[in-house]
């Protein structure tokens, strides 16, 4: 008995059942990845890559870095959370009548709250901050971010969010609780497992990460713009940047504080969020989507924004309206705080309240539509190239508008009344998200990958990822608003009705179109790589750009700009090259560079063992992690050698090499 | 593109419309298809509003195709202006336009969020039928339990589980709550859904215009049996639904007091129709207070007590009222749950309110226990 108790000290309540050991669904999937991780470990030790990608890739500050690492993330969490949806559609598309399926409701309600909670805090979120970190610094010819390090530790404390969520898969359980983890069922009462700490834990390290970043890019937009860039001649995506940090360093700090009076709940046993003991389960409620409203901004606008550069790219022309494309997102911005009460109508706030919701909710749909207009104009009387980034924007406009439609009906409280959980809902939110932020985000990858690795992706695999996504989605998405307005709600696993079961056979092939689409963008990857040289961009400017991270390198260097440059005009780099910009040859001087740091890594590992000795309840470890962590975080404040200087002979011969380079072409 | 393309590409589109409809129409959409005056007017102002949107969608989807072929760099025969960036005519377009249309709707969103406000009286029973002044709606109580609905006709002295009986054209008004979890009280032909919520008493006012079977479900996801919380929702003639209740009545189920309440609070699933002959007349407050187990205190006689020792009157509107006493308060209702931190080692990851759900075996107890056989499908279904 003793000896338990020594077992239950040392390993709180992580015992071998915790293991998927009978499972016959995950041990598999556990396998594969635990061989697939054994292997790429041997193959990066056999090619002696760690100290490579230690030095170059996870200590490093260069805003480029930390992008490209974030991108990464993102398409790695977007197979799992993708895997997540091929399984619920097939469950949902053979659970009819006597046939129960293959997922019980245990590990059905597993895999919806991971597929939503991934999908947005793992697969958008770091792709939109990848791509806004890589291309934001470029666009407003700085040289770094206003603070190097936190970009770095805002990485790793995601990924460190990532890699909990992907644990929970093989030790323990996830939530079963939707994507929210709405109180009072995520209460320990009702959630007693380890399943809400896994959520818990992973979305509060992420999200600090996120706050961070968020901080370091708004302060980036407003303090390190180069000379001559007023606000007004700011690239659009870089507005729409900074209105999404601005978001997201007002909305994250009320989730972190619900999430953390949720943990003072479970933990501590306090009474903010259970149904007796004067507790506000309702609360909780209102503290998420204060947050998660605007979240859906924060992800949209940047793809608002990378839409705008593109359209105004590949039609020739300058961005019809940018200043009310400007006043449009802030607009947007300032109304995102005000709607957040339309996802729970029908808890009975009140007529007028509810109208008040309901009507800020639909005055959203103002700005949006005229956004939509300026595209819609700046395609008119252009000279439109139907490269893949423009075959995004146009399958973007029809899809969104269609998404945007459904979401002003369910703004009206009355009709949100019938169609409120149902699949209707369901199928508008995949609508947008999909429709407006994923169709942004690949455009977006499409557009800029060249600039990141100096050759394009595979135009053919690409439009193959192309054609798979859009109608995939159309298959996939038209039934469920259908099965909706026929009275279907939402988290079902099983449907005794089987005059259903025909829309969610259609559903199934939908996903697996996109499954095609999915599998086309990462061939367009390996086909990309595989003929660089074919593909390869030397002038830096492979699409005709119009803004400043064309008028460098591509990848660019370091210090991505030898000289600052000095803007006139909206456009920036349209408008050097023509007044026939000559890049100058000599003159340069030396740069200063922050230099690399392992901070981050170590604080983002303790707050990982950290979280993972609070889910198991192993308090001595995660005490010790945090004592750990604020060590590392106190002796990097002493660690002051923290930059180098760029002789101006090494960035001479960076330039003269890429000249070279372009010359031979 | 020419004006005959124009025609065209219209024709293309009317098509595909039209082969919409028809692929729509083999189903049954039972949203638009209501069986109730609410319903009916949410289903109507769904259709308006889509209208009035298509005004401004279809335009802009044409739009985006007209322009994305006719600029498209393969086609000499276009205009090209790389200079056209701004118009302040086309920009006071394209801002008035969406700004109408969310005018209109935002109008329509303010008269009918109060007309059809769960919580007022309904004033007719369907279009053009006005209801008689001092007409009494029928009162029915609904509580939301784990995974099952109960039913309480209190008039009526008898309440059932899953399967909810309603008078054609008589006005209904539901009070709605829960046990533990937000469940959604949902009948898609009937109105719209409410959250039912612990401690808490929503009210919903509908009318079933249409005798005949459908399906009602949980909208909220409430745990492990939220698939199966389905119940039965029968219209029936006045005469019909008298004979029904006097039939529960007098059908020999048990009576629904507290300790029979509190054995069939526990989680189950898949519960079949059951039927009580009689309730206690003051169960669903102590539900509603959350105390219905012996010696728990009362919500409301906490909130009573603590109000007269206390700050006062919440809405007395002074500083600090209504804010709970420091000293002297009672005993607040409720167990205190036990906290990770307080667990006994060797009790981590249970709780008493959660164990496997007890399966449909509940029924056995309960004698004339209606047996529905296989689950039935949600389809409409002929008056019983």
């Amino acid at each position: 008995m003793s000896d338990n108790r020594l077992m239950q000290t040392i390993f709180g309540r992580l015992t071998w059942d915790a293991l998927p050991l009978h499972d016959p669904i995950v041990l598999p999937v556990f396998g594969v990845v635990a061989l697939g991780g054994l292997v790429t470990v041997f193959l990066l030790t056999r090619y002696r890559l760690w100290g490579y990608l230690w030095k170059e890739w996870f200590t490093s500050v260069d805003h480029k870095k930390v992008g490209i690492m974030y991108v990464i993330l993102g398409i790695v969490m977007l197979l799992r959370g993708f895997s997540d949806a091929i399984m619920m559609r097939i469950q949902q598309a053979i659970a009819f009548g006597p046939n129960e399926g293959y997922l019980p409701p245990h590990h059905y309600d597993q895999i919806f709250t991971a597929h939503g909670t991934i999908m947005i805090f793992f697969v958008a979120i770091p792709l939109v901050v990848g791509i806004i970190n890589f291309v934001m610094p470029l666009q407003i010819g700085a040289r770094d971010v206003a603070f190097p390090f936190l970009n770095n530790l805002s990485f790793w404390l995601t990924a460190a969010g990532a890699v909990l969520v992907m644990t929970s898969l093989f030790v323990g359980e996830f939530a079963r609780t939707g994507w929210l983890g709405y109180a009072p069922l995520s209460e320990l009462d009702y959630s007693p497992d380890t399943g809400v700490d896994y959520y818990l834990w992973a979305l509060q390290i992420a999200g600090v990460g996120t706050t961070l970043s968020a901080i370091n890019m708004v302060t980036t937009i407003v303090k390190m713009r180069a000379p001559g860039m007023t606000m007004m001649k700011m690239p659009i995506f870089c507005w729409t940047a900074l209105c999404s940090n601005v978001l997201a360093v007002a909305i994250f700090p009320a989730l972190t504080a619900a999430f953390f009076l949720l943990m003072l709940d479970r933990y501590v046993g306090t009474n903010f969020f259970t149904n007796d003991l004067g507790g506000a389960p309702m609360m909780y409620w209102n503290m998420v989507w204060i947050w998660g409203h605007p979240e859906v901004y924060v992800l949209v606008l940047p793809a608002f924004g990378i839409f705008s550069e593109i359209t105004s790219t590949f039609t020739g022309k300058r961005l019809f309206g940018y200043s009310s494309m400007v006043y449009a997102t802030v607009v947007i911005t300032i109304l995102a705080y005000l709607v957040w009460l339309h996802h729970f109508f029908t808890m009975g706030s009140g007529p007028t309240v509810n109208s008040f919701f309901g009507i800020a909710t639909m005055v959203i749909a103002i700005p949006t539509g005229a956004k939509i207009f300026n595209w819609l104009f700046t395609m008119y009387r252009g000279d439109i190239r139907f490269d893949l980034p423009m075959m995004w924007v146009v399958a973007f406009m029809l899809t969104f508008t269609v998404g945007g439609m459904t979401g002003v009906l369910l703004a009206i409280p009355p009709a949100d009344f019938v169609l409120h959980n149902s699949l209707f809902l369901v199928a508008h939110f995949h609508n947008v998200i999909i429709g407006g932020v994923l169709f942004g985000l690949f455009a977006g990858i499409v557009y800029w990958f060249p600039k990141a690795f100096g050759f394009i992706l595979d135009p053919f695999w690409g439009k193959v990822g192309f054609w798979g996504w859009v109608i995939g989605y159309w298959i996939a998405w038209t039934p469920m608003y259908v099965v909706g307005l026929m009275g279907t709600t939402r988290r079902v696993n099983h449907f005794d009705d089987v005059s259903l079961q025909p829309y969610f056979i259609v559903a199934m092939v939908g996903v697996v179109i996109i499954a095609i689409g999915i599998f086309g963008f990462i061939m367009s990857i390996v086909m990309g790589v595989k003929h660089r040289r074919r593909l390869a961009d030397t002038t830096g400017d492979p699409w005709e750009g119009r803004t400043l991270e064309w008028s460098t390198s591509s990848p660019p260097p370091h210090y991505n700009f030898a000289f600052t440059p000095v803007i006139h005009e909206l456009d920036a780099w349209y408008d050097m090259k023509r007044r026939g910009y000559e890049r100058p040859a000599d003159g340069y001087r030396p740069i200063h560079m922050p230099g690399n740091t392992a901070s981050g890594v170590l604080i983002s590992g303790l707050a990982l063992v950290m979280g993972f000795g609070m889910i198991w309840y192993i308090w001595w470890l995660a005490a010790l992690a945090f004592v750990g962590l604020l060590a590392v975080a106190i002796g990097h404040t002493f660690f002051l050698d923290r930059d180098y200087v760029i002789p101006p002979d090494e960035v001479a011969r960076t330039e003269a090499h890429w000249h070279e380079q372009g010359a031979l072409t | 593109m020419r004006e005959s393309d124009h025609i065209a590409a219209l024709r293309s589109r009317a098509f595909l419309v039209l082969v919409g409809a028809l692929f729509l129409s083999g189903c049954d959409m039972v949203v638009l298809k209501p069986a109730g005056d609410i319903a009916l007017q949410q289903r109507n102002l769904i259709l308006f509003a889509t209208a009035v949107m298509l005004l401004i969608i279809v335009p802009v989807l044409v739009l985006t195709v007209v322009f994305a072929w006719r600029y498209r760099r393969g086609n000499p025969n276009k205009n090209y202006d790389p200079e056209f960036d701004h118009s302040t005519t086309l920009e006071l377009v394209i801002w008035a336009c969406p700004l109408l249309i969310i005018i209109a709707l935002s109008a329509v969103t303010w008269t009918h969020t109060h007309l059809l406000d769960p919580f007022r009286p309904l004033e007719r029973l369907g279009p053009g039928r006005p209801l008689a002044k001092g007409t009494k709606p029928l009162e029915v109580q609904v509580v939301a339990l784990e995974w099952k609905w109960l039913f309480i006709y209190p008039e009526q002295g008898i309440a059932t589980v899953n399967d909810l009986a309603l008078p054609v054209d008589v006005p209904v008004r539901f009070s709605i709550t829960s046990t533990d979890q937000f469940a959604t009280f949902y009948a898609p032909t009937l109105a719209g859904m409410i959250y039912a919520m612990p401690g808490m008493d929503s009210k919903l006012n509908a009318v079933l215009n249409k005798p005949g079977q459908t399906w009602g479900y949980s909208g909220n996801y409430t745990g492990e049996g939220h698939s199966t919380m389905r119940f039965r929702l029968t219209g029936l003639r006045l005469a019909d639904f008298d004979r029904w209740a006097r039939e529960v009545k007098q059908g020999g189920g048990l009576p629904l007091e507290a300790s029979r309440y509190l054995a069939l609070e526990k989680p189950s699933e898949k519960v079949p129709f059951i039927r009580f002959s009689s309730v206690s007349p003051t169960l669903f407050d102590r539900i509603v207070n959350r105390c219905v187990e012996a010696g728990r205190p009362c919500m409301n006689q906490t909130m009573n007590h603590d109000m007269r020792h206390g700050g006062g009157s919440p809405d007395a509107g002074g500083l600090g009222s209504g804010t709970m006493p420091g000293h002297g308060s009672m005993p607040a209702p409720g167990d205190k749950p036990e906290a990770a931190l307080e667990k006994d080692a060797g009790d981590k990851g249970s709780s008493p309110k959660v164990g496997m759900p007890v399966g449909p075996d509940y029924n056995a107890r309960g004698r004339d226990a209606e047996k529905p056989g296989k689950p039935q499908t949600p389809k409409a279904q002929a008056n019983p």
